[in-house]
């Protein structure tokens, strides 16, 4: 086979035909759909008018982003079998999602995750706590896909990097402002079907080469590397690491705001539980097609020329598709790439800002007393605080290594967030201050933790030996936070939120009473 | 629509509703243990015994990757034995226990 050569980096007239046809789509959507937003239920909530399917591809869209398409499928192409390793990690946390938290949380909460947390106990110092885990999270998250899609944009299209991250931050502005959760769960949907769309059609591709046969894919990639490619390599050395990584990315996803948000976009449970089972579908499906994808990338570019193009192998999908599809179908999947971090960055922006709106605005400053008109405003210059905050991370962040936020945001998710809901759900002695104190325990841990550990001490700080053993801190900091909110609890009940609890079991339940 | 405080606590000291808790509560404990066991139990063994993933099925293919898919599908399957279980168990008994609350 003769080498490869790319036309990555270079304008490519598809894409951006491609993705300017997206973004004009989703903008007449966001335009249809701010005639719909006028209410805090509309603008947060979609007035629960999504249905379960409908959710499910939402969350799909949500949490397949771009680092899991380019990251996983890159991983794949360069390491083999440790990327579907790293991919089943990502997908596990969704059955406990459902099992453990999707019902009960539609059923106590109305706008985010901490209406549940605070929903038996003093609104004050609860709310405060579970919005520093939840900006945490978010700032975190959307650091990486914000340094990701300038430098995405920037091989892609060949535009500079501060007009990528000022193009994405303008266009999610606008979804978010004008067309709250209604817009941005359309744009998710689309996302999503043309994601799992165009990564269908890039296996279909790859595999017909093959007379459809994925085993003879794998004998050639056997045949131009080695036997190593199909069987377990350096990804899980360290147990503990392993552990601690499984943790972080299971509960991590159990506690992310955004994809928490999204299910009080549904009528009831029933379809609560209906659009897991449909995101875990797509979700898993979308993983085996990454695996194949890498591996497609293996043989069709091969894995010197993936790293000569960037050496984490994030363009190793983009290459397959121009090696096997040509320039037309390499611009279909560059623009769904672009449209799926706007889509992303979009649901982070609606979350962050519901926080600081419903959570600290409304039922801290105001103590829970606001008309919708006011709330719904204060919502939307909390969406511009937030989306203006994405843009100045991405120049802020510009050509650091930010690979550890993504790691950090679900150890945050899995150790402040994570806990809290749980314990709020199913603990009857649960207390305020527990709750507070855990939350505090499991964001300061996780991020102290990460700053000592392999990943930020030696990799990035450049110190010859880490402080802290593990790459990732959600096993320590996880513990330790449902350690501390029991301990708490125990030490000082609170009788009143006990007795709430057993109140709203009606609520959690049997949904009388819910929203 | 409101209860009022009499009607809640009859209804939480039924045994048609303590039962109805007690069962949800152990399907989604025994279905988290199995999807962590699962996965904990894959990762496990490949920090353990790398070599055990590596057999070889057929010419080249490893064992490794029928698991590796096979626990993406059984994640996505479990949730559909929940679903089923919700769906027809659960929801049954959480209609008949409102209607008997709001109907009276």
């Amino acid at each position: 086979m003769e080498q490869f050569q790319t036309t990555l980096g270079q304008a490519n007239l598809a894409s951006i035909l491609i993705f300017f046809a997206f973004v004009a789509v989703t903008l007449g959507i966001t335009y249809w759909a701010a005639k719909k937003t006028k209410t805090t239920s509309e603008f947060y909530a979609a007035d629960r008018s999504i249905s379960g399917f409908q959710n499910g591809l939402a969350l799909s869209g949500d949490y397949m982003s771009a680092a899991s398409f380019l990251g996983i499928a890159g991983m794949v192409a360069l390491k083999g079998y440790d990327g579907l390793i790293y991919s089943i990690g990502f997908l596990v946390g969704w059955p406990l999602v459902m099992f453990l938290i999707a019902e009960p949380l539609r059923n106590l909460g109305k706008f985010t995750f901490a209406d549940v947390v605070a929903f038996r106990l003093r609104q004050k110092p609860v709310r405060v706590a579970s919005s520093v885990g939840s900006l945490m999270t978010i700032i975190f998250y959307l650091i990486a896909q914000m340094v990701g899609a300038g430098a995405l944009i920037q091989i892609l299209f060949g535009l500079p990097y501060e007009t990528a991250v000022i193009i994405v931050g303008l266009v999610m502005i606008a979804y978010v402002l004008f067309g709250g959760m209604l817009a941005t769960t359309w744009v998710q949907i689309i996302k999503a079907v043309l994601l799992l769309s165009g990564a269908t059609v890039l296996v279909i591709l790859t595999l017909a080469h093959f007379n459809f046969n994925p085993i003879t894919l794998f004998e050639q990639a056997v045949a131009k590397y080695s036997d190593a490619v199909l069987s377990p390599g350096g990804f899980v050395t360290n147990p503990w690491d392993a552990i601690s990584l499984g943790i972080a990315l299971i509960l991590g996803t159990a506690g992310l705001p955004h994809i928490l948000m999204r299910f009080f976009t549904v009528p009831d449970a029933k379809q609560a539980r209906k659009s897991v089972f449909v995101a875990t579908g797509f979700i898993g499906y979308f993983y085996i097609l990454t695996f194949v994808i890498g591996f497609g990338a293996m043989v069709f570019v091969g894995q010197d020329v993936i790293m000569s193009v960037d050496k984490g192998g994030n363009m190793a999908a983009l290459l397959l598709s121009e090696a096997i599809g040509g320039q037309l179908f390499l611009g279909f999947i560059a623009a769904v790439a672009f449209a799926t971090i706007l889509a992303v960055v979009a649901g982070l922006t609606l979350s962050g800002a519901s926080t600081l709106s419903h959570d600290l605005y409304v039922n801290v400053f105001k103590s829970g007393k606001t008309d919708e008109a006011g709330e719904v405003r204060v919502a939307k210059i909390a969406t511009l605080c937030i989306g203006t905050l994405a843009i100045a991370l991405g120049f802020a962040f510009k050509g650091q290594n930010v690979a550890f936020t993504v790691g950090l945001a679900f150890a945050i998710a899995a150790s402040a967030n994570f806990p809290s809901l749980l314990l709020s759900i199913v603990w009857k002695k649960y207390t305020t201050m527990g709750a507070v104190w855990s939350i505090v325990t499991g964001a300061g841990l996780a991020v102290i933790l990460i700053v000592l550990s392999p990943t930020v001490w030696v990799d990035i700080l450049k110190n010859p030996v880490a402080i802290f053993p593990l790459k990732n801190p959600a096993l320590f900091s996880m513990a330790a936070a449902f350690i501390v909110g029991v301990v708490v609890s125990l030490l000082k009940p609170e009788p009143e939120a006990q007795k709430k609890f057993e109140d709203e079991k009606v609520r959690t339940y049997l949904g009388i009473g819910a929203e | 629509m409101s209860l009022n405080e009499s009607d809640i606590q009859e209804i939480l000291a039924s045994e048609e509703f303590r039962s109805l808790v007690r069962k949800r509560i152990s399907v989604s404990l025994t279905l988290t243990f199995i999807m962590l066991a699962v996965y904990f139990g894959f990762i496990l063994v490949i920090a353990f015994n790398k070599e055990l993933l590596a057999v070889k099925i057929g010419d080249t293919l490893t064992i490794g990757l029928p698991i590796g898919i096979g626990i993406i599908v059984f994640a996505w399957l479990l949730t559909g034995v929940y679903t089923r279980w919700a769906n027809h168990s659960y929801d049954n008994r959480v209609r008949s226990l409102r209607n008997q609350i709001l109907n009276r």
